[in-house]
């Protein structure tokens, strides 16, 4: 049993990175995020860590790439924004087969847009928001329980694959307060053979690189990462089911929205609609086998997306669902919560 | 015989960039105009053994290292 | 080996057979030399980290037989700073060319600086782009032609050339800052004591070590390298002083 605490989302991340065995954390404040780096620094004469708080947003993620690169557990958290300026950093640690946390606690957008929660940077996360082809994976937690405990996943996922992990939370879920038990600190370290280290006699030097200057080489650095995605998609697809047995009407939502979509699943079901809730949990890689096995289960009716976007995820809902079943898009823009109501009308005006 | 010392240039590696032949006080060294390595550049050569005094100038100044450098024992 | 001669200089273990794809005369591969040297003689391989920059020098993991990390364009400061952190017993250094550190780069260099992180830069200024092909960089000089300052650099428009050894010198964090070029021998031997000065101040955890090396770039400004080690002397020099800039407190 770990400790159980009432504690912001943000601050429930922090600690759990801590836990995870955290040595090296870079970042710089932008709200919604800034408890993460607040909290870590009061805790960081506590603990075996190091905390730098970065000139920019560029500068974290290149320290999170050079920490990776030593071989150190390593993690940056910010928002939107600063996320957009992450992404030249994020290519090159996917290429370079990097472990580290990514944490983006989404705000209003596009531009400097709003502080108030936000879910207009899917695309970005899971689509690649850099340049070339590369994947995240990438981690939408609903809960403060999900802020800590995705966060110790997301050090294992990262290490195990050698990728980036995205955690792809938003303002809502990164403030409230929730009772939160934490997770037992991590006392295992993993061996790193391939890290940046200092070269001993007994091995070649180890080079920490992106770089592949000949297109052959090029091609088969991007054979190997395709395998690598192929691999992940295969093994790490996560969501959660909420009355879906018998359901017509399939709502899905993500982070903050599909707490909202569970009450619309209660309410529509006082109506007699029976909805039913998929939430994928990875956003990459997506549920997509469990979405087409509700497309084609004759029962199924329809699906709606509710996202704090102009639509994003429901691309990826269509494209599994592949035109067997209708799929309708609602929800809120620029940082305004959708109200169950609001996607419950929407719902049933689509069923007429 | 070589008075106080001399060198092996390694033609392979020499780009003939000339920077050993400018900066040898004793003028022992040239550049083989005539000839070119694998690489198809010219490549610099001790001429005069007798002039080399072992400063090492040739040595410190060459950017690709071709150059190893001997000196008469006492 | 000739009877009655004995090995006074060959070339360091660090330094890799891989042939260097600078072209003749270029400076970095002096430097990568020199760093390759000491290396070798104060036995450094086990306990380096190197970090290489977008630039000319982008390959210079192929050369020098340590353990390296390739940054982004301008990020090696910020890559640095995590791996000495990281790891505090090891020398790290960054190898940075004049549009990496001090165009792209400058807010990783100032603040790596300003905050003294334990690392040295090895600062190669040749005034120009050279892997992109010859474009104006923030050292070009006043008046120099490059492929985007056709008509020469105008200081209306363009500003003054950047003198990075003065500007970090500035900051509490340096623990030591010196210019140094490699034009003729005694200048090499001086970039070589300079260096070493720089890992040895770090390895006494004095703060931040910076050493610029004023450079050349034969096939960019168009000469010969006999030129080019001309033009260091006449052109930058007299702009880009050489000298101690920054030393320890004692």
């Amino acid at each position: 049993m770990g400790d159980i605490k009432f504690m912001k989302g943000n601050e429930a991340l922090a600690e759990a990175a801590i836990r995870a065995g955290m040595q090296g954390y870079f970042g710089y404040p932008i709200t919604p995020q800034s408890e993460v780096v607040e909290y870590l620094a009061l805790q960081e004469p506590k603990h075996d860590f190091v905390l730098v708080q970065a000139e920019s947003e560029v500068a974290s993620i290149n320290m999170v790439y050079g920490a990776a690169g030593a071989g150190a557990r390593t993690m940056t958290t910010t928002s939107s924004p600063g996320f957009s300026l992450m992404q030249e950093g994020m290519s090159y640690i996917a290429c370079a087969e990097l472990p580290c946390v990514v944490v983006n606690v989404v705000r209003g957008g596009p531009g400097l847009g709003t502080i108030q929660p936000g879910q207009g940077d899917y695309f970005q996360a899971v689509k690649g928001g850099g340049h070339g082809d590369y994947r995240l994976i990438v981690l939408a937690p609903n809960s403060v329980q999900e802020m800590a405990d995705h966060t110790m996943l997301a050090f294992d996922l990262a290490d195990q694959y050698r990728n980036p992990v995205l955690i792809l939370s938003d303002g809502a879920i990164g403030q409230i307060m929730e009772k939160v038990e934490l997770p037992d600190p991590v006392t295992t370290k993993i061996e790193k053979p391939w890290a940046s280290t200092g070269k001993t006699p007994d091995r070649p030097r180890n080079v920490i690189t992106s770089l592949y200057i000949k297109p052959e080489d090029m091609e088969q650095k991007n054979i190997e990462l395709q395998a690598k995605y192929r691999k992940i998609e295969a093994s790490e697809v996560r969501f959660e089911e909420y009355l879906l047995d018998d359901a017509e009407v399939v709502i899905m939502a993500y982070g903050v929205t599909s707490r909202i979509c569970k009450k619309v699943v209660d309410l529509g079901r006082e109506k007699g609609v029976k909805m039913g809730l998929l939430r994928p949990i990875t956003l990459w890689p997506f549920p997509v086998e469990r979405v087409a096995q509700l497309a084609a289960q004759e029962r199924v009716r329809m699906f709606v997306t509710a996202e704090m976007n102009a639509g994003q995820m429901v691309e990826d809902v269509r494209l599994a669902a592949n035109g067997r079943k209708p799929v309708y898009s609602t929800g809120r823009m620029g940082g305004i919560l959708p109200t169950p109501e609001e996607i419950l009308d929407f719902s049933l005006q689509h069923m007429k | 015989m070589p008075a106080k010392g001399y060198v092996e240039i390694d033609k392979e590696v020499c780009k003939g960039c000339n920077l050993c032949v400018l900066n040898c006080p004793t003028k022992c060294l040239a550049l083989n105009t005539t000839d070119t390595n694998s690489h198809g550049l010219h490549y610099a050569y001790q001429a005069d053994e007798e002039k080399c005094i072992a400063c090492m100038n040739c040595s410190v100044m060459c950017p690709d290292a071709a150059i190893t450098v001997y000196k008469k024992t006492e | 080996m000739k009877t009655g001669y004995e090995k006074i200089y060959e070339r360091p273990d660090t330094l890799l057979s891989t042939r260097m794809h600078y072209c003749p005369g270029c400076m970095h591969a002096i430097v990568h030399k020199l760093i390759a040297e000491l290396i070798d003689e104060m036995k450094l391989q086990e306990k380096t980290v190197g970090v290489c920059p977008v630039g000319c020098s982008v390959f210079a993991y192929d050369y020098i037989d340590i353990d390296w990390q390739e940054a982004a364009h301008g990020r090696a400061a910020a890559l640095a700073t995590a791996i000495k952190r990281m790891l505090p017993d090891r020398l790290v250094f960054s190898y940075q060319g004049d549009g990496d550190l001090a165009a792209i780069g400058t807010a990783e260099t100032i603040h790596a600086c300003n905050r003294g992180e334990q690392f040295t830069f090895i600062f190669i200024n040749n005034a120009i782009y050279g892997m992109t092909g010859g474009q104006m960089a923030p050292t070009t000089l006043e008046g120099m032609k490059t492929t985007t300052s056709p008509y020469g650099r105008l200081a209306k428009t363009a500003g003054m050339p950047l003198k990075m050894c003065e500007l970090v010198s500035q900051f509490d964090g340096v623990a030591f800052a010196q210019r140094v070029s490699c034009n003729n021998p005694a200048n090499v031997r001086r970039t070589k004591k300079a260096i070493q000065r720089a890992f040895e101040i770090q390895q006494q955890g004095l703060g931040t070590t910076f050493v610029e090396v004023v450079s050349n770039c034969p096939s960019n400004w168009k000469c010969t390298p006999e030129v080019s080690l001309q033009k260091v002397k006449e052109e930058m020099l007299p702009y880009f002083p050489l000298g101690v800039y920054k030393e320890p407190r004692s």
